[in-house]
């Protein structure tokens, strides 16, 4: 049980460890056109997303992406977390 | 012994057939002979049908000839090529449809005395391939299948799910078409539908959940692929073929494929058809034994793996085949090929549009 309520908490810790090594082959454009080579799946993100993305290219260390968000995006901490937790699970449809 | 050059060859292609939702290959494999570079060749279409629009469309095919349908007999296919070969001096021919493939193979010492090459993988090769045994040998060197077992009656699907063969369930025909039945109803229906139009037996495999890719290349017969040009689907006509398409690496894809053409020894252009399901893995669909109707894709992308065929046969040095760049995408769109009266009764009546001059 605490292991459920510890992945339930921290969905992004979780999201990075499975798909961080897909995460980086990515294409990522500016324009937010996003391209995987892997599987040929495309799909758009607005710059927050873009953004996160890169962000979680480069480091898995979830409070060091999530402070960079807060400070270059109008965003609350809690609806950071509530837009991370949707944006990964938009994310693992394409990932596959 | 002078050899041509391969742009100065005499091509016959197979597979002039282009109904929008499940085109032959033969126009594409035209279209990337056509564009080499320096091409003074020619450009034969063959095809089955007199509505081919292959065999009509001049700026692809010299001239068009109508084959005898398989079911005539090799004895009629062969004196249908001894007589174009008479008219139009074929170097190479390029078949494209796997339903010709084993003929062509039967028939291959007689057709090379014709002065006709042909690189076609060997009837062992072809058949180990057949969907009947295609499980069994894939599993033996590693490669997964979907489970499948043979089903000569529908009274299987009734009961099936107790034996574990749970809906969704693919029924395939041995040799084509296939579709997925999600009750007993729809696979019964599937089943007479199928077994009426290719026969007995009808396959019965477990749907594998996830993503189609698709690859092609050319086996040299020793047990290397080259050239390969990977694919995933992006639209699909209502017969599950590709309207559109994008070029990806997918190494997994490309490991498995090395190793059926390891094992095959494969000699040939083909195309393997994969499903990687969500968890990463691997099952082999199916492999033809031809070039894809998406070929041009290839050529597109600096792998025109038709002209290396041609270096093959000729044993010229193969020209260099890129790695294709990922991301590259086509989109498939009907065209209208215009056919004049005359053309269309010479077609009608003597199977052939002759070139014009």
């Amino acid at each position: 049980m605490n292991a459920n309520k510890k992945t339930a908490e921290k969905p992004l810790d979780n999201f990075l460890s499975l798909y961080g090594d897909s995460l980086k082959r990515l294409a990522l454009n500016d324009s937010g056109f996003v391209f995987d080579p892997m599987n040929g799946h495309s799909f758009t993100v607005n710059p927050s997303g873009l953004e996160l993305l890169k962000l979680m290219q480069k480091q898995k260390d979830v409070e060091l992406i999530k402070h960079q968000i807060l400070r270059d995006f109008d965003v609350s901490t809690e609806m950071l977390e509530r837009d991370v937790v949707e944006f990964s699970e938009q994310l693992k449809r394409y990932l596959k | 012994m002078l050899v041509r050059e391969v742009n100065q060859l005499s091509i016959a292609v197979t597979g002039m057939n282009a109904r929008a939702d499940n085109p032959g290959p033969g126009m594409a494999v035209a279209r990337c002979l056509r564009e080499m570079a320096n091409f003074q060749g020619k450009i034969i279409g063959l095809g089955y049908d007199v509505l081919d629009p292959g065999l009509f469309q001049t700026e692809l095919t010299d001239a068009g000839y109508l084959l005898p349908y398989p079911s005539a007999g090799e004895q009629e296919l062969l004196a249908r090529l001894q007589y174009i070969q008479e008219k139009e001096g074929i170097d190479i021919l390029i078949p494209c449809l796997d339903a010709e493939i084993l003929s062509m193979i039967h028939l291959q010492d007689e057709i090379a005395a014709l002065g006709i090459k042909m690189l076609l993988p060997t009837k062992d090769q072809l058949q180990l391939r057949n969907k009947d045994r295609l499980h069994e040998f894939v599993n033996e060197i590693g490669v997964k299948t979907p489970e499948q077992t043979v089903v000569t009656n529908s009274r299987f699907f009734n009961d099936c799910t107790k034996k574990g063969w749970s809906y969704p369930l693919v029924v395939k025909g041995q040799f084509y078409d296939a579709g997925i039945a999600y009750n007993p109803e729809q696979a019964i229906a599937l089943f007479h539908k199928i077994a009426a139009v290719w026969g007995m037996p009808i396959l019965v495999q477990k749907l594998i959940e996830g993503d189609e890719v698709n690859l092609t290349g050319l086996g040299d017969g020793k047990g290397n692929l080259l050239g390969t040009v990977m694919m995933r689907k992006r639209a699909i006509t209502d017969k599950g073929k590709a309207w559109a398409g994008i070029t990806v690496h997918d190494g997994g894809l490309l490991k498995e494929a090395e190793k059926l053409v390891q094992a095959l020894k494969w000699r040939g252009p083909l195309e393997v058809e994969m499903m990687r399901d969500n968890q990463g893995d691997y099952y082999l669909i199916e492999i033809n034994p031809r070039f894809p109707a998406w070929i041009y894709l290839a050529k597109a992308n600096g792998s025109n793996l038709p002209r290396a065929l041609l270096e093959m046969l000729q044993q010229q040095p193969l020209s260099e085949l890129e790695t294709p760049k990922v991301g590259t995408l086509f989109i498939r769109y009907a065209q209208d090929v215009i056919v004049s009266l005359a053309d269309f009764e010479a077609m009608t009546m003597t199977g052939e549009r002759a070139k014009q001059d």
